[in-house]
């Protein structure tokens, strides 16, 4: 299955995923209604576009008390169905990453979708920072959780010598 | 309803605290399009002309296009009008980052500020929401403690800031407005226009969006604009790899670096201040604006021994974080013009003026134009406490902080090389036209570039015709930079076609990959109005006439279209360009013809019915 992978070195933080993506979603250039969000850290100069990562655990869709978020199964994507939900808010609240959102307009959850499997981030982004690719490992986490885990462990070993 | 204009103009009239807002004048959009032609025509309308630029009279536009805020490639600009301090003249000033699309997001085209404020005070505009606020505790505070300490203050951390910093509030005469830290609507003092209204900062949250008539088309011509930038070896490698700064080596070898308040045109040292140089050693990351697909900003660092090197006072701990620039023009003003060839010093030089709020262009070819004067004689070591001459990289940094804050030479520094040759009897060492200095191009090397400085509507300026892109880049094709013939045509069509661009709320460096021919589909994409090239150009040509109009009821006459002595008689020392001068004589009288004034630069009133200006 593809994912999102996105390689904050090359982003530059003009902003084309959001605009892209809030195109998507409204039919206007509204990066407030965007789903991908790009932090831009002066001091560092640094810049990173984040989205949901349709992470296995989906928080939301434990939370949604009217089951509201479905299971794409062609992408994988977990999706706010705009008929079921009824905007408590509640995913955003339980998605431990901040990548859900609610749109006061309509008073409707809004997430990322991947855009049914063609993600208009991707397309729009100039320099390959965002990028729609098979990925061995499903799990943004699972190899920063693997290091940190074996660095305990080794810390662990270390300490007893 | 409107499309690519959100049709909503806001007016803050910060003597009566009123705020109001009304529908934007829909047929000046069309005609004027937005940006500085919509911002000039709104000066043109309330402004008087002979008003002086550092009283309540004068107002303060802020203009985007109707690209600005799309995802147009680089449609980021928004555009400072209003009557500048340093030429007493129309300026319109143009900065990129992120304000200007979140101005467009609060749902306005337009903000005019009118009036003086009794004590000082900040502007907080969350999309209708917009407050007077007290800056009593902001007043003094450097450009980037401004934005830090505004967002926290407000709780908004997405909230955009344009500010002014220390030089705006004392008036400096080539202060600049900041935005994103780093970006600057640069030239002639809008920032001490700010100042003198007593508003520290304008912060800005919007959360709504700009509408397209139609999707379809606008995307097909984005896609079009984004291969051809992608194509253009100058947006998609030039800039991107190098910055601006891939400037300096090409025009230094050209004999066209202005070095020494422009006594030669060759300098030494150019390598290493180069773009080359500031990429291998200094680079952190590129850094775009909002939407900019080119992304030629320079996010830079020193290492701690460099950055302690030449010490000043304001805010050392922050030398330690990575800051922008310099780019061309700064490296150039900061660098060859002051003789200094240490890029280490020129990027703590920059620095300092984006923390301060002043132009470095002026500031650096105003401290050139001190250094002459110290070097003949005509200031001496008494007034100036440090010795003011050429390569001097402490001077520089000295005067810097000295000048923002108005203390002791910096007092004479803050009032530009113009009142400051003249008030120590060397009017002829200053090296710019209607009270502002040159850019970064000799105008004795690059005959086109005269023409077009002398006639610039906001005095000496890079940015309303850049025919260094004919006559030493070749685009859209080569011309001979010694030549005077077609130059006339050249800078006309320049002025035009830049004042278009200028007015849809695009950047001008797309245009080294594209033209009007590209930007147009989008515009008519965009806002619905079925524009044609010819149109466009007219626009051009309207805006121009317009601003152009407005300085001759402010009092400036063909007079004022000329250069230094220097420039037009003293021959070039030494560099390929050795021994020549501008021969502006050649080709204003023929620029004249060609715009349609009279023989001594007065526009006519055919001229002006034939634009619908009457």
């Amino acid at each position: 299955m593809r994912q999102l992978r996105i390689i904050p070195d090359r982003c530059t933080g003009c902003m084309q995923c959001e605009l892209a993506c809030s195109f998507v979603q409204t039919g206007t250039f509204q990066p407030s209604r965007s789903v991908i969000r790009v932090y831009v850290f002066d001091e560092q100069a640094s810049y990173a576009p984040y989205t949901c990562f349709q992470c296995d655990e989906a928080w939301c869709m434990t939370a949604c008390p009217v089951n509201a978020i479905a299971l794409d199964p062609a992408t994988g994507a977990k999706v706010v169905l705009d008929s079921v939900c009824v905007g408590c808010a509640v995913c955003t609240i339980a998605c431990p990453y901040g990548t859900v959102f609610y749109n006061p307009d309509t008073h409707k959850a809004f997430k990322c979708d991947l855009c049914g499997g063609d993600p208009a981030c991707v397309t729009a982004c100039p320099t390959e920072a965002i990028a729609y690719v098979e990925m061995g490992q499903p799990d943004w986490l699972a190899s920063w959780a693997q290091r940190v885990s074996t660095g305990v462990q080794a810390l662990q070993e270390g300490g007893s010598a | 309803m409107m499309y690519g204009w959100t049709g909503t103009l806001l007016r803050v009239n910060l003597t009566t605290r009123q705020i109001s807002k009304e529908p934007l004048r829909e047929e000046w959009a069309r005609d004027f399009i937005g940006g500085r032609g919509l911002g000039a025509r709104y000066l043109f309308a309330e402004v008087d002309p002979q008003i002086d630029p550092l009283s309540p009279e004068n107002k303060l536009i802020f203009a985007t296009g109707p690209l600005t805020g799309t995802n147009a490639s680089c449609g980021a600009r928004y555009m400072v009008v209003t009557k500048g301090p340093l030429t007493n003249a129309i300026t319109t000033s143009n900065s990129g980052g992120h304000w200007g699309p979140e101005l467009k997001a609060a749902g306005y085209d337009l903000l005019i500020v009118e009036g003086r404020a009794a004590t000082p005070c900040y502007l907080w505009i969350y999309d209708d929401r917009v407050e007077i606020r007290d800056a009593g505790h902001l007043w003094g505070k450097t450009v980037w403690e401004a934005e830090e300490h505004l967002r926290q203050e407000l709780g908004v951390p997405d909230a955009i800031v344009a500010s002014i910093g220390p030089a705006g509030e004392k008036l400096v005469r080539f202060a600049c407005i900041m935005n994103d830290l780093h970006r600057a609507a640069g030239r002639s003092g809008v920032g001490a226009v700010m100042g003198s209204k007593q508003l520290k900062a304008i912060a800005v949250r919007g959360t709504g969006g700009v509408r397209l008539a139609d999707p379809h088309a606008f995307f097909a011509a984005h896609w079009a604009m984004k291969v051809k930038l992608r194509e253009s070896p100058v947006t998609s490698q030039g800039l991107p790899i190098y910055g601006t700064e891939v400037l300096v080596n090409v025009i230094n070898e050209h004999g066209a670096l202005p070095t020494r308040n422009h006594q030669q045109s060759v300098f030494e040292r150019a390598e290493e201040i180069s773009g080359e140089r500031l990429t291998e050693t200094r680079l952190v990351a590129n850094k775009a604006c909002f939407a900019c697909t080119i992304a030629c900003g320079r996010v830079t660092a020193l290492p701690g021994e460099a950055a302690g090197k030449y010490m000043v006072t304001t805010h050392p701990h922050n030398w330690q974080i990575a800051g922008e620039g310099p780019e061309y023009e700064a490296a150039w003003a900061l660098g060859a013009q002051c003789g200094i060839g240490d890029l280490d010093a020129l990027i703590k030089a920059n620095w300092l003026c984006n923390e301060l709020g002043m132009d470095a262009i002026s500031f650096g070819a105003t401290v050139a134009a001190a250094m002459e004067l110290y070097e003949k004689g005509a200031i001496s070591l008494a007034q100036t406490e440090i010795p003011l001459t050429f390569g001097s990289a402490e001077a520089l940094l000295v005067m810097a902080e000295k000048t923002a804050y108005r203390e002791g030479f910096g007092h004479e520094l803050a009032e530009g090389s113009k009142r400051m040759t003249e008030k120590f009897g060397r009017p002829e060492l200053f090296m710019g036209v209607k009270g502002q200095e040159f850019a970064a191009y000799e105008a004795r090397a690059i005959q086109g570039m005269g023409l077009g400085y002398a006639t610039s509507n906001r005095g000496a300026c890079h940015l309303k015709a850049y025919t260094v892109a004919a006559e030493i880049l070749g685009l859209p094709r080569q011309m001979d930079p010694r030549a005077t013939e077609g130059k006339a045509e050249l800078t006309k069509l320049f002025q035009d076609a830049t004042a278009t661009v200028d007015a849809t709320g695009l950047c001008q460096f797309l245009t080294f990959g594209i033209g009007l021919e590209e930007i147009l589909p989008q515009l008519v994409a965009a806002t619905g109005v079925q524009y044609t090239l010819e149109e466009l150009l007219k626009i051009g040509e309207r805006i121009w006439n317009l601003e152009r109009w407005w300085n001759e009821r402010a009092g400036l006459t063909g007079k004022d279209d000329t250069l230094p002595r220097r420039i037009l008689e003293e021959p070039l020392p030494s560099g390929p360009a050795k021994g020549q001068v501008n021969r502006l004589g050649e080709m204003l009288p023929e620029y004249y013809r060609l715009r349609g004034w009279d023989a001594e630069g007065r526009i006519t009133r055919e001229k002006l019915q034939e634009l619908g200006l009457v």
